[in-house]
């Protein structure tokens, strides 16, 4: 798993840190080992997921890059009066308002390109072209460096042009040219970048992101680009987080005529959420899960805040790091092979702490009393049962999905969807509380007793030959047989984990961690300090009573509760006055009134305000 | 060092919202933006049609339902009535649609909703009052008949609001003016109140009803709520969440706003306790010490119930002393006309609950729809507590920030008997005085100690980590260097010194780092070439500690977009600090991933020592010192050539003070008027000059540009006013000095050292 020697020691002092600052010490460099093998596995699994997801898309891309310039493939004399009309091949590439993961989505995308159609592939960001003329400089660049990558042994002719040439259109002509024509003659002895790429293969050039382009820019390289396009094959690839539509917001009709779009729609981000969920959650492989208060709070990230996979699987790995380094009892979370290993070589303290877990009290105390008395004082005894429950929670969870997802099934077919349309949803409910005693899960039931009539229309036709009322009879039976048995089965296999026993080994369920340091309110935390000090100064003389405030409080907490009560302008005469009078009014009160007001100012609660003589303005509105 | 200005960034809370959406529309492309606009151009057509065809024969209510009270709320009303969908049928539900915009909702509603009821009346013959209360009262009773019957009675009164407040004004003019629902509906419930003060109860359970009624009709409304709720619930800013800490502090609740305009509560107040030493803050003291900084808010929930039971006399009355009216910055000749009523009542003065009881019904004479709310029972109010704080917190804010006039009192910090103290003494008297609460803070600081290793950790991990909460966080991270990074490679950047800059920071990065010599033409290069280093030699670490990353230097867009590039290569470990409020609107969401935040709550309490002493903080003496000697000293050892080159770029620079995009005076445009003005004879000649102000700290060169350093311009102006040098008492330079530096903003202080 560790290749260089360089990362082993930089792992073995991670490792250092991991048990510095925890309070159980017990097998911290096991859990540590057991963490990044499983943040490895899972950040692949995520990758190739997403990858999967993107493959349809970047295969219609290829081929359509592909075709784009067949004409000037052929070199015939055809396509010299087809380019008369200088349209510059464009894919329009509809990838959502998840722009955070956008650069992951064209740093592949560039890849396969590279791989598949051309070597000459070039990425630009609106930040970095707000002039026609950098756009060009950063286009000639890029391109010029992927030649180098191609071709190292001509390392000293592109250093020496790419400080001389200007950049102008006719230097990347006559580049393209120097190139394609040395390829050319390079192919017989190099077979292996011809059947890679074909003889002059096109110059892609992607806009990262299209919105956020100066009209202007845009409209100039297109056009200018447009005059040389049988020269220069060249493709266009808009990357855009709107729609569509866009394209012709930003450019006139006389230049968007100079496009040949095709339009390119990525799946919505919300699909790609499912399936890391899918791969990544639901599933046994991986042996840590997570409660469902842990994944609400990531999905209510996801979806109220950025859409952003990175985001979410970026948070997956916080609920990883944290899992292992708070739970010592985490090192038990791992692949079943390992798990009998781990159990017999677990320290007396491990078996206490085994002891403390809730859960285990819970099923400590259905015991007969014998069995109790050898699971509190025998670690043997305990080792044994540990292994007996972890393995009790494996079959709960290879049982479990199996059945979510066919819950899962019949649920998103219903009308309304009662227990949620994706399947997320679903897992929510059911980890949250027994599922069969929601209210939903009632109009669930009731709600597929209906559409069975349609399932078993078939099996009622067979039955035509009967007699009338013993047939519906008879179906209204099996409809009865059918839902009874997904009731039992749904009670037996989608029990709340947190109704097993050692749940806690592998459910990360401490989401209040993982808001505060994702989601974390700062100006909530400012206002808390100062109105409230006693929050975090557990001093008796600051403890007060709800809305007021001790005198004895610490000077920017006063001067802010003062500040509170003004409007938009504070007279600063004033506020001394009555800092003066909530104080004891010493030689030294005058200074720290002034400090606690330059505070607040670097706070951005206050500014010094022109309008009055020795006012300062209030930036911010109400208070209490 | 000289001392650097703070041009404070407007950014009020508004100002925030407002700048996060450009933030958004910024990510999406204008273009976009522009285009959501014409839709709802094209949304706002149908509607704006049906306001043409309004009934001629409207009676007067409805009239002054149609007038909105200022011309720019009306322009945002209609900003966000389009946004919801076009009126159908009853207006009601479709109200609340437009309800989930934070800002406005209730006030697009209620447009809607008059327009609606506008569309029935001119559709129906019957008078528009039956039918607007028939609506109203649809809650308790059945439609029309009854119900119809006995609102039709409150109906009638609809016009007094606006009627009496006009007598009450005393203007002759009729003034009409816009009547939101919510007031008429106070009215009715205020004036039916009076009536039956006798036999309070069955009333009371009617609004009640009424109301409740209200709200449940309104089910969009109630759903949208409710998911709100679970989205906060959800992500937690709610109770269980500060559970540690104690308390639970919501949204609302930060920023609420309920005392609108108390602007002179606080002159009053510190008169008060000024006059008045005989019963004096001391006393009270011994006794509860909580008393005196208790806030209004709690006397204030308290004192409404008296002033409700107060006899009539008692209300509108002005009962402010006479000296402390005085003192009102702009006082109004309809505060000026009470005066003769407030001479009586001295009996008062001696009991403060009761002067901040007046002090409430004289600010409510100002604001009469408040002054209902106030005097409402509290039973009501609880009801319609969670509608009327949206919408008077939004109200209230257009209407504060509406007006240019705020009153405060005029007092001034000259007629105070203490000087301005000087950086110097302020820091030594607060070196004297002791640390309120050291125990409780060391004990605060040895919590987040613990933290360390789990950073380190992270750090490694790809995170970065930002440290937000209370206090300075200057001696935390410094104690984390000493203890953590002992044998690492770091970078410690103070953002809040005034001069740092993102060049800076990089600078060192590649000079002290990196061991290159030579320069970047730009710093995007600079961190290429840094991105480069780094991701070619994996053996490369470097911790960067950033205290205050939101600093005034640091905190703008090009500066963020380059740290947030610089921390996400994966050997940058990057932990700083933020202390401003609106320091999160620095990130939009490409930055945010960028930076990949792990938030931190490190509240200390400790004071801000390093943060503060370079701002110049409001009450500490300006002198400006530091430039101003560092000029004459210069100045003087200047040939009298030399002198007149930085007049010269003076002069020309105190032009173009309006003009901030203003790129400097172009060296060879320079060199050409030196040379005119026989002050130099080459252009070598010029360059060692501006060399020499460099290095003095009076210039700065931006683009092959000389451009005077803020301090130094502001300090010649000090300057000319002392006529120091001779060849400086040109008339005109003198007069352009003056009016340049009268209008400027840093300018406050006239005492001239």
């Amino acid at each position: 798993m560790i290749c260089s020697n360089n990362i082993c020691v930089s792992l073995s002092f991670l490792a250092d840190y991991f048990r510095e600052g925890n309070s159980d010490a017990e097998d911290s460099e096991l859990r540590f080992a057991t963490c990044q093998s499983l943040w490895k596995h899972v950040k692949l699994e995520a990758e190739v997921s997403l990858e999967d997801l993107n493959k349809q898309l970047f295969d219609n891309l290829v081929s359509f890059l592909r075709r784009s310039h067949s004409e000037f493939q052929e070199k015939t004399t055809e396509w010299n009066c087809q380019m008369k009309s200088r349209e510059i091949p464009t894919a329009a590439l509809v990838l959502g308002v998840n722009v955070t993961d956008h650069d992951l989505t064209f740093r592949s995308l560039s890849e396969v390109l590279q791989n598949r159609v051309t070597p000459y592939v070039a990425l630009l960001q609106a930040k970095d072209c707000p002039g026609i003329k950098n756009l060009m400089q950063k286009l000639l660049g890029q391109l010029m460096n992927c030649y180098v990558d191609v071709d190292s042994e001509e390392d000293d002719y592109v250093q020496t042009s790419q400080n001389r040439i200007r950049c102008s259109m006719t230097s990347l002509i006559t580049w393209y040219e120097s190139v394609t024509k040395k390829t050319d003659f390079e192919t017989p002895s190099k077979k292996r970048t011809s059947s890679r790429h074909w003889q002059s293969p096109p110059v892609v050039v992607i806009f990262k992101d299209m919105e956020s382009f100066t009209t202007k820019v845009l409209q100039d390289f297109i056009v200018i680009s447009s005059q040389h396009i049988h020269e220069l094959p060249l493709v266009l690839v808009f990357g855009i987080a709107t729609s569509p539509m866009i394209i012709h917001g930003l450019l006139p009709h006389s230049v968007s005529s100079l496009l040949c779009i095709e339009l390119f729609q990525s799946l919505s981000c919300k699909e790609h959420l499912s399936t890391i969920i899918d791969k990544v959650l639901l599933t046994t492989q991986f042996p840590l899960k997570l409660s469902e208060k842990v994944l609400q709070v990531l999905i209510n990230i996801f979806l109220y805040h950025d859409f952003s996979v990175q985001n979410f699987i970026k948070g997956f790995q916080l609920c990883i790091v944290e899992h292992f380094y708070t739970q010592p009892l985490s090192v038990l979370c791992c692949h079943q092979e390992e798990v009998k290993k781990r159990i017999n070589s677990l320290s007396h303290n491990q078996c206490e702490n085994i002891r403390r877990l809730p859960s285990f009290r819970r099923y400590v105390e259905n015991q007969p009393s014998e069995k109790q008395i050898a699971l509190l004082t025998t670690d043997g005894f305990l080792k044994e049962t540990v292994q007996q429950l972890l393995d009790d929670l494996n079959v709960y969870h290879e049982n479990y999905f199996p059945v979510l997802r066919c819950l899962h099934v019949f649920t998103s077919s219903l009308p309304k969807y009662p227990l949620g349309k994706q399947i997320r949803e679903l897992h929510c409910a059911c980890l949250e509380n027994r599922v069969w005693e929601t209210e939903e899960y009632e109009s669930f039931l009731q709600l597929f007793y209906a559409p069975l009539f349609f399932f078993f229309l078939k099996t009622l036709l067979e039955l035509k030959e009967s007699r009338r009322s013993k047939k519906l009879t008879k179906f209204e039976m099996l409809r009865f047989e059918v839902v009874d048995y997904i009731d039992s089965v749904v009670r037996n296999y989608l029990v709340p984990a947190d109704h097993k026993t050692l749940h806690e080994i592998v459910y990360f369920n401490t989401a209040s961690v993982l808001r505060e340091h994702l989601n974390a309110a700062p100006r909530v935390a400012l206002h808390t300090a100062l109105n409230n000090p006693y929050c975090y100064l557990k001093s008796q003389a600051l403890r007060s009573d709800g809305g007021s405030i001790s005198n004895k409080a610490p000077d920017i907490c006063i001067v802010y509760k003062l500040h509170l009560e003004c409007g938009r302008l504070i007279n600063l005469v004033d506020w001394l006055e009555v800092r003066k009078d909530a104080s004891s009014a010493s030689s030294c009160s005058h200074a720290r009134f002034i400090r606690a007001v330059s505070e607040l100012e670097l706070l951005g609660f206050i500014k010094p305000s022109k309008q009055k003589t020795d006012h300062v303005a209030r930036l911010t509105w109400g208070g209490c | 060092m000289l001392n650097k200005y703070r041009a404070v960034s407007e950014q009020s809370c508004v100002g925030c919202q407002l700048t996060f959406i450009y933030v958004f529309i910024c990510n999406l492309g204008v273009r976009w933006a522009r285009q959501l606009r014409r839709g709802a151009a094209k949304a706002l057509g149908p509607a704006a049609a049906s306001r043409r065809h309004g009934n001629p024969g409207r009676p007067r209510a409805w009239l002054a339902a149609e007038v909105p009270p200022a011309p720019f709320s009306r322009r945002w009303q209609e900003g966000v009535g389009r946004r919801g969908p076009r009126v159908g049928g009853d207006a009601r539900q479709s109200a609340p649609r437009c309800g989930p915009q934070r800002w406005g909702g209730s006030r697009g509603g209620r447009r809607v909703r008059v327009r609606a009821a506008r569309e029935r009346a001119s559709a129906s013959p019957r008078p528009p009052q039956g039918r607007w209360v028939a609506r109203g009262s649809q809650g308790p009773g059945p439609r029309g008949g009854g119900g119809g019957a006995r609102a039709a009675a409150a109906g009638g009164g609809l016009g007094a609001p606006a009627m009496s407040q006009a007598e009450r004004k005393g203007g002759a003019a009729l003034e009409v003016k816009f009547v939101p629902d919510e007031a008429v509906l106070r009215h009715i419930a205020d004036d039916a109140g009076i009536k039956v003060r006798k036999d309070k109860t069955p009333l009371t359970v009617n609004v009640k009803r009424f109301v409740k009624k209200l709200d449940t009709l309104s089910d969009d409304e109630a759903q949208e709520f409710l998911e709100e709720k679970d989205y906060v619930a959800a992500l937690g800013i709610c109770a269980q969440d500060l559970m540690e800490n104690g308390s639970s502090v919501g949204g609302s609740e930060v920023y609420s706003f309920q005392t609108p305009k108390r602007s002179n509560k606080m002159a009053e107040l510190a008169s008060e306790l000024a006059q008045t030493p005989g019963q004096s803050v001391a006393s009270d003291h011994s006794e509860c010490p909580e008393k005196i900084t208790k806030t209004p808010q709690s006397s204030k929930h308290s004192s409404s119930n008296k002033v409700q039971q107060k006899s009539k006399k008692n209300d509108f009355m002005s009962t402010t002393p006479y000296r402390l009216r005085k003192r009102l910055a702009a006082p109004d000749a309809y505060l000026e006309s009470e005066s003769e009523y407030s001479a009586s009542c001295s009996e008062e003065e001696d009991d403060e609950e009761t002067q901040k009881e007046v002090i409430t019904v004289l600010s409510s004479l100002k604001t009469p729809a408040k002054a209902k709310v106030a005097s409402t029972p509290p039973s009501r109010k609880k009801v319609t507590k969670k509608k009327d704080k949206m919408s008077n917190l939004v109200e209230e804010y257009f209407e504060a920030h509406s007006t240019s006039k705020v009153l405060t009192s005029d007092r001034t910090l000259q007629k105070l008997r203490k000087r301005r103290l000087n950086q110097q003494t302020l820091h030594d008297l607060l070196e004297k005085s002791p640390l309120a609460y050291a125990a409780e803070i060391e004990e605060l600081n040895q919590q987040y100690e613990s933290l360390f290793s789990k950073w380190m950790l992270q750090l490694h991990l790809g995170f970065n980590i930002v440290l937000y909460g209370l206090g300075s966080k200057h001696d935390l991270l410094e104690k984390f260097r000493i203890s953590m990074l002992q044998d690492t490679v770091h970078l410690v950047v103070n953002g809040y010194f005034p001069s740092i800059t993102v060049r800076s920071i990089l600078n060192s990065i590649t000079e002290e780092v990196l061991d290159h010599i030579g320069t970047f033409r730009s710093p995007l290069d600079q961190l290429e070439f840094i991105i480069k280093r780094f991701k070619e030699d994996s053996s490369l670490e470097l911790y960067v500690l950033i205290h205050n990353l939101d600093s005034q230097m640091l905190r703008g867009e090009r500066s963020q977009q380059i740290l947030a590039q610089l921390s996400s290569l994966p050997s940058v470990y990057l932990i700083a600090s933020i202390d401003h409020i609106n320091a999160p609107l620095m990130w939009d969401q490409a930055k945010q991933s960028l930076y990949n935040w792990l938030w931190y709550e490190t509240t200390t309490f400790s004071p801000y020592v390093e943060e503060t002493s370079y701002e110049n903080s409001l009450l500490v003496q300006q002198s400006g010192s530091l430039a101003l000697s560092s000029l004459t000293h210069v100045l003087r050892s200047l040939t009298l050539n030399a002198r007149g080159i930085f007049r010269l770029l003076a002069q020309y620079q105190l032009e173009n003070k309006d003009n901030p995009s203003y790129p400097g005076l172009s060296f060879q445009d320079f060199y050409q008027q030196c040379r005119e003005a026989f002050l130099v004879n080459s252009d070598l000649t010029l360059r060692a000059q501006l060399t020499e102000f460099r290095d003095h700290k009076l210039i700065r060169t931006k683009r092959e540009c000389p451009l005077i350093l803020e301090e130094a311009l502001n300090a010649t102006y000090k300057l000319s006013l002392l006529v120091a040098i001779r060849g400086w008492e040109n008339a005109e330079v003198l007069q352009l000095f003056f009016i340049v530096f009268l209008s400027a903003y840093f300018y406050r202080d006239n005492e001239t050292t």
